[in-house]
């Protein structure tokens, strides 16, 4: 059988005795420290989604951001649904990508015009990858000016025939 | 106080937030020392997680020093120097009590699948992250481990994920003494997998990635052979060749869900989002593995659905086993392979960034610019 000398530590954990994590469940099952009671209730500071698949609320849980605006309206009915199904998770998807709109929405209302360059971190790009990345947002913003002027002709085309017809 | 402020897929921006304060009697408010990127926050960062909210901060990987306790604690005191596992748990639930930490089921509401954890989204119970000044620890007494007083700081925090996770990894996977163990992956996970395969006996290590420098890396570091699956015609076929015609004995998916070297996956997974995340390695694991051989999963996946070969797992006869790690279990083992020098984790740190420019480190972390293998973010108060 191979013995590998030069790898410092090799065959220590062959036992699978030595794993920590052998077997896969623990038994006979116990609390982690001997006494250790279920946590008490801990008390919603904000609006708490719980999935359907739960008795209730949990003890414990995270109240980093609540679900607000159109975004909140859509994981809320997103909550409707078990995490079996397909649509939960397909309407929490759809909520997110509205939530960046809103986030934006939410910036400027607030007087912050949100710097997209340096939240991408492209700073690092061009320091890294200068053509890459100097490329990379010529074929960006040559596509939106490109979809501006093609946006605006078509708007002007319009009032062209919308006036051919009044005549 | 500063904190990485999540705008949107691929955005963020690091600005002022509320402290956090105690809301359950058993919390702790940690001051955060170190907070690393891992490979996992790439999928929020790219969108990919489900419930991912505008203005969360992430981060579940990260130390600090205990500043403020609930009036429960008993296990920890201000200034006790803390590292924090990823996992959220209770620790006397049905699950914690058999040890599956990561499947506790009284810290997520959002999700009965999915145990709590940091800064990974509501769908882990809507937590915020250490990727920040402070951070909020609930379950103070269940969680957070005080370090061995000689332990580096950067030892430590690779501890509250990755090397557990890379661990738990080779441990899933089965090994027996002289095994051939496929490891998919070069990054952290499949760093620290590759090299406790060793330590559970096996005779051939062999890691599959498709960037060079991250293979030249595990190469020196862990010893093991390295293919880069861009060289190859067909990696399935590559490694039944390295292995008798038969294929490993296991294979390990250390990539998850945004996996190179499928255009389809990539482009139904990745971009379109049909399926939850390009489930690439997991397909060649399956298909390279030989019959009778074990997979073991710590790649994380999107929760809809994805396409992978169940039926030639059926056939072959085998054995998929899989899990977040439970960190807390796998501790006490860790710390004593670190401290008689058998891992050093520390090594895989390419990039020490301050927190403020988190920006430009998640862009380079995730387009594996300037050699990046492991990012960690230091908060303002610790940049000398």
């Amino acid at each position: 059988m191979a013995i590998h000398s030069d790898v410092e530590g090799w065959g220590v954990d062959k036992n699978p005795a030595d794993r920590p994590a052998v077997p896969k469940e623990r038994t006979p099952p116990r609390a982690i420290t001997p006494g250790l009671k279920r946590p008490t209730q801990q008390r919603p500071r904000n609006e708490v989604l719980v999935s359907n698949e739960h008795a209730g609320i949990t003890r414990v849980f995270g109240t980093a951001v609540a679900p607000r605006g159109l975004s909140g309206i859509m994981r809320r009915a997103a909550f409707r649904y078990s995490e079996g199904d397909l649509r939960h998770w397909l309407i929490l998807l759809a909520a997110d990508r509205v939530d960046v709109v809103e986030g934006v929405i939410d910036d400027l209302r607030h007087g912050h015009v949100p710097n997209f360059f340096k939240e991408m971190g492209w700073k690092a790009e061009l320091r890294h990858r200068p053509v890459r990345g100097v490329l990379k947002l010529a074929v960006t913003f040559g596509g939106l000016a490109l979809a501006a002027f093609a946006l605006t002709r078509q708007t002007r085309k319009r009032t062209y025939f919308q006036r051919l017809l009044k005549h | 106080m500063l904190a990485l402020n999540y705008r949107g897929p691929s955005r963020l921006r690091v600005s002022q937030k509320p402290e956090p304060s105690i809301e359950h009697p058993n919390d702790a408010i940690v001051r955060v020392t170190r907070a690393c990127i891992c490979g996992s926050d790439l999928h929020l960062y790219h969108g990919l997680v489900p419930d991912t909210r505008v203005g969360m901060t992430f981060g579940h990987e990260f130390t600090g020093i205990v500043e403020e306790v609930g009036r429960t604690v008993s296990s920890l005191k201000p200034g006790d120097s803390v590292l924090v596992p990823f996992n959220v748990f209770c620790g006397t639930c049905f699950f914690c009590q058999r040890e599956l930490y990561g499947n506790c089921h009284d810290t997520n509401p959002y999700a009965t699948a999915l145990g709590g954890a940091f800064g990974y989204s509501a769908t882990a119970g809507n937590y915020d992250g250490g990727q920040a000044e402070y951070v909020r620890v609930p379950l103070a007494d269940v969680g957070p481990t005080k370090l061995p007083p000689d332990m580096d700081l950067d030892d430590a925090v690779l501890l509250t994920d990755a090397l557990p996770t890379g661990y738990q990894a080779a441990e899933m996977a089965g090994i027996k003494e002289g095994d051939t163990v496929v490891v998919f992956g070069a990054g952290p996970i499949g760093i620290f997998a590759a090299k406790s395969a060793w330590l559970m006996g096996a005779g051939r290590v062999i890691v599959v990635d498709g960037v060079d420098y991250r293979l030249e890396f595990v190469r020196r570091y862990a010893k093991v052979e390295t293919v880069n699956f861009h060289e190859i015609d067909d990696i399935t076929v590559h490694l039944k060749k390295l292995c008798d015609g038969l294929g490993p004995d296991a294979c390990i998916d250390a990539v998850g869900a945004e996996a190179d070297g499928s255009w389809f996956h990539r482009i139904t997974g990745v971009f379109l989002k049909i399926q939850a995340g390009a489930p690439t390695a997991l397909q060649w694991a399956i298909n390279s593995v030989r019959k009778g051989g074990t997979i073991s999963i710590v790649g994380v996946y999107g929760p809809t659905l994805n396409m992978v070969p169940i039926g030639n797992a059926m056939n072959k006869g085998l054995t998929l086993r899989m899990n977040q790690a439970s960190v807390k279990r796998h501790l006490p083992k860790l710390i004593e392979h670190i401290q008689a020098g058998r891992i050093d984790p520390k090594q895989i740190i390419t990039h020490r960034v301050p927190l403020e420019e988190a920006a430009e480190a998640y862009h380079i972390f995730s387009n594996k610019l300037d050699g990046c293998i492991k990012t960690i973010l230091i908060p303002p108060s610790l940049q000398h």
